[in-house]
Order: C-alpha cells, then sequence, then structure tokens
C-alpha cells in the first residue's frame, strides 16, 4: 500500500494528492532514473574523451566547424521558452487555465537552460578558458551578448520559477515528513499573511512582465549568431522573429509533452485536464502557421534574390545533400502537426502529443538546416566534403536529453509540479473575479452608465 | 605607419605551390595525417585555390594562391567573443593563441574561410620536430591560427633596421611564401607608399580584392588573369 500523509490530505483536501509524488516514490521511477542517468555516464564519458584528444573526436571538419552541440543549443534554449514565456504570458492576459500547467512550464525553462550553455562549452576547443569571456570581454561579439542575456535569463527565470514556489514550499514545511529543515529555509517565513500575499503577487505579476523582453531577447540574440556574419543564408534580417517562432513553437511542444507524462504517471487527469491540452493545442497550431509563413518567407525571398553563394545553400537544402533533412523538417513542422492540431476531433491529449514529438524531431532539423549547409557551402569553391556526427557528438545529445529528463523527474520528487496554492486560490477566488470581470466589459442596459454628452438621449 | 599588403599576379602563378611548402615550414604548420586529409581537416595558411569554370568540354580551370586577406574590416575579428583576434596598428590580422577559448565563431565568420583549427595537438613526425622554426609559437591544441605575413619576419627586419640605424626599407621585409615563389607572382610591400610596387600595383586596372563586394577590404590585391577578372570584383 502507497504511503500518504494523514495531515495533509486534511488540510488541503482532495489537493493532498498534488504531494503524492513528493511523499511515495514508486520503484519504476528508481528504474527509469537509472537508465536516463547510464546515458549521463556515456555522454560524460564522451566529453571526458573530447577534452583528451581535442575536438578532432567529432565530425567536425573545414568548412563544417559546427555541427551537432551548436544545432543543440540553439534547440536547447529554443525549449526554454516553453516555460516562462508561455506562463509569463498567460500569467498577465488573467488566463484561469494556466493555474495548474504554468509550473511545470517553468521548470523547464531553467533546467534546460543550463544544457544550452551545456552544449556551448562541449563545443569549445579550451573549456578551460571559458572565463576569458568575462576576463576579456569583446562586446562587438553577438556570442558575448548571448553570454549577457542568456545569463540574464537563467537569473530571471529562476526567481521566476521560485517565488510562485514559496507558499507550496511553505505547505512542504508544515505538512510534510522529510527534509524539514530545507523547505523551512527555502519558504523563507511564510505564513500566508494577507501582507505577504500582496507582496507576492505583485513581486510575481513585476516578474511576469519583465521576463517576457528578455526571453525574447535570448532567442534574437541567439539567431544573431548567425545573422551577423556575411555567410550565405544566415546573413538574414528574418532570423530574429523566425527564431523567436521556433523556440516557441518547440517550447510549447516539449510542455505538452512534459504534461501528458505528469498526468499519467502521477494521476493528475483532474488537475492537467483535456481542455489544457485542447488550448495549447490551438497555441501550437497557431505556432506552427506562423512558423510556415517565416519559413516560406525566408525560402522565397532568397531565391528571388537569385544571389549565387546563397543559392548554393538553397539547393543544398530543397534537393540537393539535405533535401532529405530538409523536407522531414517541413512534414514534421507542419504537415503532421497542423492536420493533427487542425480539428477538434484530433486535438486530444494523444493527438497533441504525437503533434508535439513530431515538432521536437521537426525543430531540431530546422536547426541543423540552419548551421550546417551554409556551413558546407562557402564562398571560396572548396573541397567537398561532409558532416557527420561521432558516437561523442550523438553521445553528449542524447545524454544531455536524458539528464534534463532526470532533473525534471527529480525535480517533481522535491515540489510539487502542480502549484499547489495556485490551483487553491483559483478555486477560490477566480469565479467572482471572473464574473467580475466579464461584467466589466458588458454594455449595459440602455441609458445606465451613460453620462456625458456623447451618449445623450438622441430625441432630445 | 605602413600597411601591409600583397599583391598576387595571377598571370604569372603557375600554381606550382612553393608557397603552400614555404608557408608550412616557415610558420610550423602540423603535418595532417590522410585520414584526417579526407575529413577536409587540411592544414594550410596559404592555400592554392582551385576553380573549375563551365561543364565539359567547354571547361576551364583557375587556380588562385589564397592567404588570410588581412582584411581591414575583419569579419572574424568583430565576433571573437574574448578579443583573441586582432588587427595591428599596421593592418596584420593577428591571432593570440593563449586567449583564444576555440569556439570557432571566427573561422565561420570569414568568407574565405582562411582560418584553421586544431582539432588535435599538432604533430611533427621525426625529423619535422628538429626542423621546426624557433621564431614561431607551436600552437597548442584546440585554438584557432591563422596567416600572419610571417609577423616574426617584420620584427626581425625591424631590429635589423635599427641596429644598422636605418629605416626600413621596401624588401627587408617580406614573407616566406613571397620569398620563395619562383615564378616572381607575389609581392609584398607597404600600401600606403605611393612609390611602393604594390602601391602601383594596387592602382593597376588588372587589380581586384577577391570578394571585394563583401565590404571586408582586403589587403591581398590581386592582378587579373583572363578567365579570373570576369565574374569578380575589379
Amino acid at each position: 500500500m502507497e504511503k500518504r500523509l494523514k495531515s495533509s490530505s486534511d488540510a488541503l483536501g482532495a489537493d493532498a494528492l498534488l504531494l503524492q509524488p513528493i511523499v511515495a516514490t514508486r520503484s519504476s521511477f528508481y528504474h527509469l532514473a537509472l537508465i536516463l542517468l547510464g546515458f549521463t555516464v556515456f555522454a560524460f564519458f564522451g566529453w571526458l574523451h573530447q577534452l583528451r584528444w581535442g575536438l578532432g573526436v567529432t565530425g567536425l571538419n573545414v568548412p563544417v566547424y559546427w555541427g551537432f552541440y551548436i544545432t543543440n543549443f540553439v534547440f536547447f534554449i529554443g525549449i526554454s521558452h516553453a516555460g516562462t514565456l508561455i506562463s509569463a504570458i498567460l500569467r498577465l492576459c488573467h488566463a484561469e487555465w494556466r493555474r495548474s500547467i504554468t509550473r511545470a512550464a517553468e521548470v523547464i525553462t531553467v533546467l534546460v537552460l543550463f544544457f544550452g550553455v551545456g552544449s556551448i562549452i562541449a563545443d569549445l576547443g579550451r573549456p578551460e578558458r571559458m572565463f576569458n569571456v568575462l576576463k576579456h570581454p569583446n562586446f562587438h561579439s553577438p556570442l558575448l551578448w548571448d553570454v549577457c542575456s542568456v545569463s540574464m535569463y537563467l537569473l530571471a527565470s529562476s526567481i521566476y520559477l521560485y517565488l510562485p514556489l514559496i507558499p507550496d514550499i511553505a505547505i512542504l514545511r508544515d505538512y510534510g515528513d522529510k527534509y524539514k529543515r530545507f523547505y523551512t529555509f527555502l519558504s523563507i517565513g511564510w505564513r500566508g499573511t494577507e501582507r505577504q500575499r500582496r507582496i507576492l503577487n505583485r513581486a510575481i505579476s513585476v516578474m511576469a512582465v519583465l521576463v517576457i523582453p528578455i526571453a525574447i531577447s535570448v532567442h534574437t540574440v541567439v539567431s544573431w549568431v548567425f545573422g551577423m556574419t556575411v555567410q550565405p543564408m544566415w546573413h538574414s534580417t528574418i532570423f530574429g522573429p523566425y527564431f523567436v517562432v521556433g523556440a516557441i513553437f518547440s517550447g510549447i511542444a516539449s510542455l505538452i509533452i512534459a504534461m501528458a507524462l505528469i498526468r499519467r504517471i502521477y494521476f493528475l487527469q483532474n488537475y492537467l485536464k483535456d481542455i489544457h491540452f485542447n488550448h495549447l493545442g490551438t497555441l501550437l497550431l497557431v505556432f506552427a502557421l506562423l512558423w510556415f509563413y517565416f519559413t516560406f518567407s525566408e525560402l522565397i525571398t532568397t531565391y528571388y534574390g537569385h544571389d549565387p553563394a546563397h543559392l548554393l545553400v538553397f539547393y543544398s537544402k530543397l534537393t540537393g545533400r539535405y533535401a532529405s533533412l530538409f523536407w522531414t523538417m517541413v512534414v514534421t513542422c507542419f504537415i503532421i502537426p497542423v492536420s493533427i492540431l487542425g480539428r477538434r476531433r484530433t486535438r486530444t491529449v494523444t493527438g497533441t502529443v504525437v503533434a508535439s514529438l513530431s515538432i521536437l524531431v521537426g525543430m531540431w532539423l530546422e536547426r541543423f538546416t540552419i548551421v550546417v549547409p551554409t556551413l558546407s557551402h562557402p564562398r571560396v569553391p572548396w573541397s567537398k566534403v561532409f558532416y557527420s556526427p561521432t558516437w561523442v557528438e550523438i553521445g553528449i545529445t542524447l545524454g544531455f536529453g536524458a539528464t534534463f529528463i532526470f532533473l525534471y523527474m527529480l525535480f517533481t520528487k522535491f515540489f510539487p509540479i502542480v502549484s499547489i496554492w495556485e490551483v487553491r486560490e483559483g478555486r477560490e477566488m477566480a469565479m467572482q473575479e471572473i464574473t467580475e470581470r466579464v461584467h466589466s466589459y458588458m454594455p449595459g442596459p440602455a441609458g445606465e452608465h451613460s453620462p456625458g454628452p456623447m451618449s445623450a438621449d438622441p430625441s432630445v | 605607419m605602413p600597411r601591409w599588403g600583397m599583391v598576387i599576379d595571377l598571370a604569372k602563378c603557375t600554381a606550382c605551390q612553393a608557397c603552400v611548402v614555404a608557408c608550412q615550414t616557415e610558420n610550423n604548420v602540423s603535418c595532417v595525417e590522410p585520414e584526417q586529409a579526407a575529413m577536409g581537416r587540411i592544414f594550410a595558411w596559404i592555400t592554392v585555390l582551385p576553380e573549375v569554370k563551365g561543364i565539359y568540354p567547354r571547361v576551364s580551370m583557375a587556380m588562385m594562391p589564397l592567404p588570410c586577406q588581412h582584411c581591414d574590416s575583419p569579419p572574424c575579428i568583430r565576433v571573437c567573443p574574448v578579443s583573441a583576434t586582432g588587427i595591428t596598428p599596421e593592418g596584420i590580422v593577428r591571432q593570440t593563441f593563449a586567449r583564444c577559448i576555440g569556439c570557432r565563431y571566427c573561422t565561420n565568420a570569414c568568407p574565405y574561410t582562411r582560418r584553421m583549427f586544431n582539432w588535435y595537438k599538432p604533430e611533427f613526425p621525426g625529423e619535422l620536430r628538429q626542423a621546426l622554426n624557433p621564431d614561431v609559437t607551436v600552437r597548442p591544441k584546440g585554438v584557432v591560427e591563422k596567416c600572419t605575413f610571417c609577423h616574426h619576419r617584420l620584427m626581425q627586419a625591424r631590429e635589423r633596421a635599427a641596429a644598422d640605424g636605418r629605416k626600413l626599407a621596401e624588401g627587408d621585409y617580406v614573407p616566406a611564401c613571397v620569398e620563395i615563389c619562383p615564378a616572381s607572382a607575389m609581392y609584398f610591400g607597404d600600401l600606403e607608399d605611393p612609390e611602393s610596387r604594390v602601391a602601383e600595383f594596387a592602382r593597376s586596372p588588372r587589380a581586384f580584392r577577391y570578394l571585394g563586394e563583401l565590404g571586408t577590404d582586403p589587403k591581398v590585391i590581386y592582378l587579373a588573369e583572363g578567365e579570373w577578372a570576369g565574374g569578380k570584383e575589379a
């Protein structure tokens, strides 16, 4: 029989279910963790091998100096837009359905950023010198802008994750039966007084506003790493918004997958309802269309510009060496998601999850077909060599993915993955708030609330 | 202050690759094993670039020695996050091996693909180790390196001139590739000095800069030979 906390079910009622993942851990958790950590160890071994011999152990060459690692960097940073951005926008819009999904989203952001940064470190020829970016910064370099905006984003989104976590940590402090000291420390004296609540809500709103421009700047700057060079098909003004849209797109997709897993594993069907998947699915559909619009604009302007250097890259994607990857990307980023999400009947949990998995594959391919084809077709007529990754790059890529999933699982074992206090607050206050809000939109009956000459009786 | 530049007369160049070999020995450029070369990891600060034009049977081939172009506005310098690469007041684009973090952003930003990365620790088998030039640093693994216009030769020439109590004269300082060129197709000197041979060639109607339309302002100036004049900016 599974362990349950007596005291919490008295105080929280049915919501005690949200503490269950922290209270009791099934053996399948340990099995999965072990498998994931196996990948981590393998990636670590690969990295040590690379440190020992140099980047020669990768498949990188001249002129394809960037490959899997930089693709992963852009991909992971893209996924980080799941959380903070979506959660912040939904919070600011007072979208009531956000309450049970914001936490799951914010955790993705904070954790995945480490793997974005990790990908860059794995890509360095001299990782032990990485602090040179602080000692000898060159502010002309878009890579340094990246360092600044990503670290700011990590800081802001960590705060943004922590603030709404405080009342829940206090619940764990009061009703939990382990790590009391840890939770007491983290709850920084939360007692849930009126004043504390007011300050917390204010702080969350401020952070939500702050975090949006930071998040947008992060992926814009990532795109500028490519856009600020003169290389064919990188030097594009559309890259900023194109990357931001792609980032949010893959971010929503990973959020949907995370939510589906959480709901299934921790029996939270009552909190992460079908309607959540339907709403996020609609959002995903919008971004699939936006993604297509940007991709199409980028390609057609390149084609009409007819610069031979650009066309070389263009045709390598459409009909050449990278055509299979490119068209797989079009199918997985656009055709599959739109055909699933475009119909209410298939916008179910399974439907959105299938679409999301397809989008994650497609968006990784999108990043790859941005990085590699340009590099393999430089302006100087170079000998034809092609890039294919080695076991080290594949190992580190899989290891990063697995370690991310492991850390996410670990988080659910220490903190509630659905915000308890926000769900409760919603249950207590939302109805009244929404009724008032809707009333405030409604035109009142004629004659009421009509001061001023504009609304004077026309018969006079 | 001088502004060092190179002129390569493509009408005289025989594509013998002596410049490539001279550079290799002068600058301790490492040898690459055949498997590595097959992966495209060929190391050469100067290379002779073949360009095939047309399709068989109407086909022709042009050859062009390509060192670092030592651009006046180099795209590589702007992008380096740690200022490991820069341009000297005399216009030579340099690389600081001890600071480079090996991110390879500069190699990707260079439109000429003239920057090399040390995938492994550079190897100098057998006698080659004894043939290393003591005036040039052997690079560690994981950093980017590039043509320096044989900067160490400039330092030596300066010292010699100072010891003789005279100013640096034309011909005191030439890079190894220019010195070796059997066809005398390469010239080197001060582009600022209107009397110098390179400045004179730079004014020639045959003169063009490779990919000059990108606005990189290279200080390597080519003198066109029929084929190369077409399509490239004059």
